[in-house]
């Protein structure tokens, strides 16, 4: 069972302003009902430009709806400026903190603010949208948005930014990329992080190639396959060949567009060598795929 | 408050009765079942009548029941042991529905070389038993599928199954923690190999199970020590638990029939009023063949740790397949596994009884859950006004 504070369960069982304001000067919506959750807020300003009222609607757990609830109260009263200071920090304090894994409901608390922030600033026109490249592609989370949490919320290891963002706790498929941005954005600290199966230096011998060919198709891609209803099969090393065999792929990955080929190569030249191939077994591509939603 | 506990696929109560048999194994009657003297032999002669008791609950030979320390023990022992048995076969077949007990270890094994073929369900949750043919060959070492599974309820064919792998010459296990007590099964009329059963899901104490093993099949031994379980299972009884076992096995052959048919009311009860009274819902695994005591129900728009929070506030204990339940950001295997929408895995609800629950229980619940369901929902974006 979680831990929730009083005021996350008092917030939760008693939500304040629920609701959508009619004629609302900021809309922001942020998450869907695939992730989990999802945020849609509202807010209205008085003549001297601060927030009137504000009110939200939220599909998700406990803490997501308490978040929206403490929100909606902390934002009345602030100027358009303040409420765009506002980090999921704040909000995540306000409740008197949050469990780890629920850091992600503050952080969507926040992108809704700006969401709605950015629509008012727009004159209602523009809807929210994301900025910077897509890292994680399970729940579109963005380079720029995973630099943030890092940089706001201290972050130094990946599973700090699932917990934060989202960002990797799907398929797993980025967690080297998360991993990237953490040591880009915060140097210093990324060195303590423990790193996975590195590439030894100098020629290896076909044992030591073959051992740690099979050692990342277990670390470093079925993990991400799989999270998918996916799997992936070594059949065989020849010379620099490696040839696998995928099984199984899921329909609502949005990772189906990214052949999953390139991706294994990637990873082997990554953390066994530079030049090896990866080919997709004849057999096994010619049988269909089973696709289940 | 008084706690309504509909989460008895999570754990059971000890019967009175269980801990009753139990209590002199502490201070009394605390000789280790391996020394010679009278005081300690006194002991394995009782837990020699549990042997039986587990035994007579499934129609097996009491020298066929082997004592764990529950179901998760007894999967890794059949599966590991079958594997070690026959070095030369490298493949596993099991469903892609499994209790974590068996998936995760599947999973590990295909990291260490061994090929793992997941049988997939269809959108009521039965078995492709095409599928499983299919795969089936001289490679597989064992075949583990479950009997009932724990989040639906829903009841695979293990006869079927069993008379499949035996043509094949393939071993078959089945982690039948959740339908034995709750299923009649006799070992005698099937021929499946392994079983595993789980003390805490049928009124005995946490942290005791066996794994039946019928004889002739090969099995290493998973656990290495001394010569207790005739050097299947080392390791010093855990006397207490094993006695409450077999107190609780010998409860459950008596009241297998009435209360399951008791029980069976209360949860067709439950389930009929809350898709009545709650707009957009539907039921996981409805279909007829499944446990008489499980109801898994996904609410549309809304998420099942709300659901959860809300109903503990009225002392409702249940569970659910909602991600954020377990700290994942991905809901049910089992829910995603029968095609059930995401959007409905996040919103589904297991409510599992058992003999201890009363129509009360059900009418309260049947009463809070239109109210709590009604509630999120004015909270949810994805509801009209």
């Amino acid at each position: 069972m979680w831990d929730y504070t009083e005021k996350v369960r008092d917030h939760f069982f008693n939500p304040r302003n629920v609701g959508e304001i009619a004629d609302p000067d900021g809309v922001g919506e942020v998450g869907s009902l695939a992730c989990g959750d999802a945020l849609k807020l509202t807010f209205k300003l008085d003549d001297k430009g601060r927030i009137k009222d504000a009110k939200f609607k939220t599909f998700g757990c406990a803490s997501a709806i308490a978040t929206s609830s403490v929100l909606t109260e902390m934002i009345k009263g602030m100027t358009v400026e303040e409420a765009a200071k506002v980090t999921n920090k704040n909000i995540a304090d306000y409740l008197g903190g949050l469990p780890e894994q629920k850091m992600h409901c503050s952080v969507m608390g926040r992108e809704a603010l700006e969401a709605a922030i950015e629509n008012y600033r727009t004159g209602g026109k523009k809807k929210h949208e994301l900025e910077g490249r897509i890292v994680c592609t399970c729940f579109g989370v963005t380079d720029r948005e995973i630099e943030r949490v890092v940089r706001e919320n201290n972050l130094a290891e990946v599973e700090e930014v699932t917990n934060y963002c989202k960002a990797g706790g799907g398929c797993g498929g980025c967690r080297e990329q998360i991993q990237q941005i953490i040591r880009r954005v915060r140097p210093t600290e990324a060195k303590k992080a423990p790193e996975p199966v590195r590439r030894r230096e100098g020629r290896l011998t076909n044992i030591q190639k073959m051992q740690m060919v099979q050692q990342t198709i277990s670390e470093q891609v079925r993990p991400a396959l799989r999270a998918h209803g996916g799997d992936i099969e070594l059949i065989d090393i020849e010379a620099n060949k490696v040839i696998v065999a995928l099984r199984g792929m899921c329909a609502q990955c949005r990772l189906a567009n990214v052949t999953i080929k390139d991706l294994v190569q990637a990873r082997l030249r990554e953390f066994v060598a530079e030049d090896l191939v990866v080919e997709e077994h004849r057999e096994s591509a010619d049988r269909q795929h089973k696709h289940r939603t | 408050m008084k706690t309504i506990y509909f989460d008895n696929n999570a754990t059971t109560r000890v019967a009175e009765e269980v801990l009753e048999a139990m209590k002199p194994y502490f201070c009394d009657l605390y000789g280790n079942p391996s020394s010679m003297h009278t005081f300690g032999g006194q002991v394995g002669r009782k837990i020699g009548e549990a042997r039986e008791q587990a035994a007579s609950l499934i129609g097996c030979e009491p020298g066929e029941i082997l004592f764990t320390s529950g179901g998760t023990e007894s999967d890794n022992t059949a599966i590991r042991g079958a594997l070690a048995a026959a070095p030369r076969r490298r493949k596993i077949i099991t469903s892609r529905v499994e209790h974590p007990a068996v998936l995760t270890l599947c999973r590990e094994l295909a990291n260490h070389g061994y090929t793992v073929a997941e049988i997939g369900v269809d959108k009521s949750g039965s078995l492709d038993l095409g599928e499983l043919e299919n795969q089936l060959d001289d490679d597989t070492a064992i075949v583990t599928i479950m009997h009932a599974n724990n989040e639906t309820g829903v009841i695979f064919p293990v006869e079927k199954i069993a008379d499949m792998t035996a043509a094949a010459d393939v071993v078959f296990h089945t982690d039948a923690v959740q339908s034995v007590g709750k299923l009649p099964i006799n070992l005698k009329e099937n021929r499946i190999d392994m079983l595993s059963l789980s003390g805490h899901k049928l009124h005995a104490p946490k942290g005791v199970g066996v794994l039946y093993v019928r004889r002739g099949t090969r099995l290493r031994p998973f656990m290495l020590g001394g010569h207790q379980e005739s050097g299947k299972r080392a390791g010093t009884e855990n006397v207490p638990g094993i006695i409450g076992l077999g107190a609780a096995c010998e409860l459950a052959a008596k009241c297998i029939d009435t209360e399951n048919r008791r029980v069976r009311k209360l949860r067709d009860k439950l389930e009929k009023a809350v898709l009545a009274r709650c707009p957009d819902c539907r039921v996981n695994g409805s279909g007829r063949n499944r446990l008489p005591n499980t109801s898994n129900i996904s609410f549309e728009f809304i998420e099942g740790e709300a659901i959860l929070l809300m109903l503990d506030r009225y002392g409702i204990c249940a569970s659910s397949g909602s991600a954020c339940t377990s700290g994942s950001l991905e809901p049910s295997h089992v829910l995603r596994a029968m095609g059930v929408p995401f959007t409905a895995a996040h919103g589904s609800i297991r409510f599992s009884l058992s003999r201890y629950n009363t129509e009360q229980e059900v009418d309260y619940t049947i009463e809070k859950m239109p109210q709590i369901v009604a509630h999120l929902r004015e909270l949810s974006p994805f509801v009209a006004k």
